[in-house]
């Protein structure tokens, strides 16, 4: 059976999150049930109706069975329950694994919920060992790498092979904090020039202190079903109509290549899927943890050619009302950046944009759209192509 | 040790990479290499990441290679990483990368391309850090 068999049979009939930013005395537990039950409620369904549950874990509060912890929370008994763990990248990863599960029978109502809260509940033990996690234990982390200066290092080639300026990372920043100052959930919204974020701290050269994601604390969620039996929910459907994924290293020093990233192959196999292309799609959600992340995959996913990223940049597609918005919500840069569930925000954003309900920052007429996650150091990537309509 | 001052992150050798560190100890880097296809590889493993033989001896090599990228780290890791230090991918000149430091010149003056040499540098008493400088 080919991938392609997936498109479309699928639908998000529910979307929530939690507050964001700095929470104060909430467990990444209590976020996640809250967006669980309020996705659930916002898909006219009730905990009942739930048969699959899909969770990450949490740095603040890790567990052994953790969306078993979830679904006892919730008292709810579901047939299809695990927890993923592929960084930035799970996001997304695990709609597509929701995907098949719903189009085999093995659940018939998914919800995938994520919360943590890197901002305010990390003990010191627990912050030393997210630093201490992210690269090889013998081979990269000896040498003091830290989590920018990894990304850092993906940003110097770039401008090393393509020519990119500091201003054109800088002006993804600038992008994210525009589209966050049209969002009332928006961590940061004070719009921000070039030059402030060239001005602000540098952290791993070429990456100053704006060009680097928040550290918040917060939860978000989907309700997954058939496309079939969506039709009878609260809210219009937003179809999958495509998705896939591309993992191509675990260290940066074992890459392939730092500047073309396994999104192209997400991007490509998704966009195959849904039989739609860059070109057709409204808007797009990119993973932002660092501004160049999102260049190298605007290049990757194929809103431009390779090395055109810095003038697609300066072209101001990226803004409100640009030929491609990106991060429509303010992204991990500028809306909230809870860790691993970071892109879920993404998302429920890209629901709510499909629906229209996005008041001030609604992307007018949108239709379809590429949300993407990616997770490591440009390790694994999930594409999703969503769409208003099945076509 | 000095309780007040942490030290710096450890590799933990095994018995794949044993070998390697016991060069570096010498004052000498060495790679696997690989007797089915030629070619060598880098982080040690008990395959060929090339062609999947497992008849691998370890070769020392030249030490050399060039900046592929690098970073200067501004905000250090703990307080064992003295602040600015440059973080840096080196190609080997018989090919595999491997994640380093780049020591004994400013960091301003590094650059990708710039062609660098091996050194070790003591990591603690038994290990010895393959560090590179520029040449
Ligand atoms: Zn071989």
């Amino acid at each position: 059976m080919s991938g392609s068999a997936l498109r479309g049979q699928v639908a998000i009939v529910g979307a929530a999150d939690t507050d964001v930013g700095v929470l104060p005395g909430r467990t990444p537990m209590e976020l996640c049930v809250e967006a669980a039950l309020a996705a659930i409620a916002d898909a006219g369904l009730d905990k009942s109706d739930v048969d699959g549950l899909i969770t990450c874990n949490a740095m603040a509060q890790p567990m052994l069975y953790h969306a078993e912890a979830a679904a006892e929370y919730m008292q709810i008994f579901p047939r299809y329950c695990f927890a993923a763990g592929a960084g930035g990248g799970t996001t997304f990863s695990v709609i597509h694994h929701a995907m098949s599960a719903i189009a085999t029978g093995m659940a018939d109502v998914i919800v995938v919920s994520m919360a943590d809260a890197m901002r305010s509940g990390l003990t010191r033990e627990q912050a030393m060992l997210v630093q201490a996690s992210t690269g090889h234990p013998e081979f990269e982390q000896p040498y003091g790498v830290t989590v920018p200066a990894y990304y850092a290092l993906i940003a110097q080639a770039h401008m090393a092979e393509f020519g990119t300026t500091e201003a054109q990372f800088a002006g993804i920043a600038v992008a994210c904090r525009e589209h966050a100052s049209r969002n009332p959930t928006a961590q940061m919204r004070d719009p921000i020039t070039v030059a402030d974020v060239l001005e602000s701290r540098l952290i791993a050269d070429p990456l100053h202190l704006l060009d680097c994601s928040l550290v918040s604390d917060g939860g978000s969620a989907v309700v997954l079903m058939s496309a079939e039996r969506a039709a009878d929910t609260a809210h219009a459907p937003v179809y999958i109509l495509g998705a896939g994924e591309g993992h191509s290293h675990e260290h940066i020093s074992a890459a392939r290549s730092l500047t073309t990233s396994a999104a192209k192959e997400a991007g490509e196999r998704a966009f195959a899927m849904a039989g739609l292309g860059p070109a057709e799609m409204d808007f797009a959600q990119l993973y932002d943890c660092f501004t160049p992340t999102v260049m190298v995959e605007l290049e990757d996913l194929g809103f431009c050619a390779k090395g055109e990223g810095g003038a697609f940049v300066d072209s101001g597609a990226l803004l409100p009302g640009g030929a491609l918005p990106v991060n429509t919500h303010g992204g991990l840069l500028s809306h909230c950046h809870p860790g691993n569930p970071g892109s879920m925000f993404a998302l429920t954003e890209s629901v709510w944009q499909l629906r229209g309900s996005c008041g001030e920052r609604q992307v007018a007429g949108a239709t379809n759209a590429l949300v993407h996650a990616q997770g490591g150091i440009m390790s694994s990537h999930a594409a999703l192509v969503l769409g208003k309509e099945v076509g | 040790m000095n309780a007040e001052i942490p030290s710096r992150v450890q590799p933990t050798p095994n018995a794949v990479s044993a070998p390697y560190w016991e060069a570096c100890a010498r004052g000498e880097l060495s790679l696997q290499h690989c007797n089915g296809c030629q070619q060598f590889q880098f982080y040690p493993r008990t395959i060929c990441s090339h062609c999947g033989g497992t008849d691998l001896a370890w070769q020392v090599v030249s030490g050399s290679g060039r900046v592929k990228s690098f970073t200067v780290v501004r905000r250090g890791i703990s307080k064992a990483y003295a602040a600015p230090y440059v973080v840096a991918l080196i190609e080997l000149k018989e090919g595999p990368s491997m994640m380093s430091t780049i020591v004994g010149s400013e960091p301003e003056v590094v650059a990708i391309g710039a062609s660098v040499q091996v050194g070790f540098e003591a990591w603690s008493e038994d290990i010895q850090m393959p560090v590179f400088s520029l040449t």
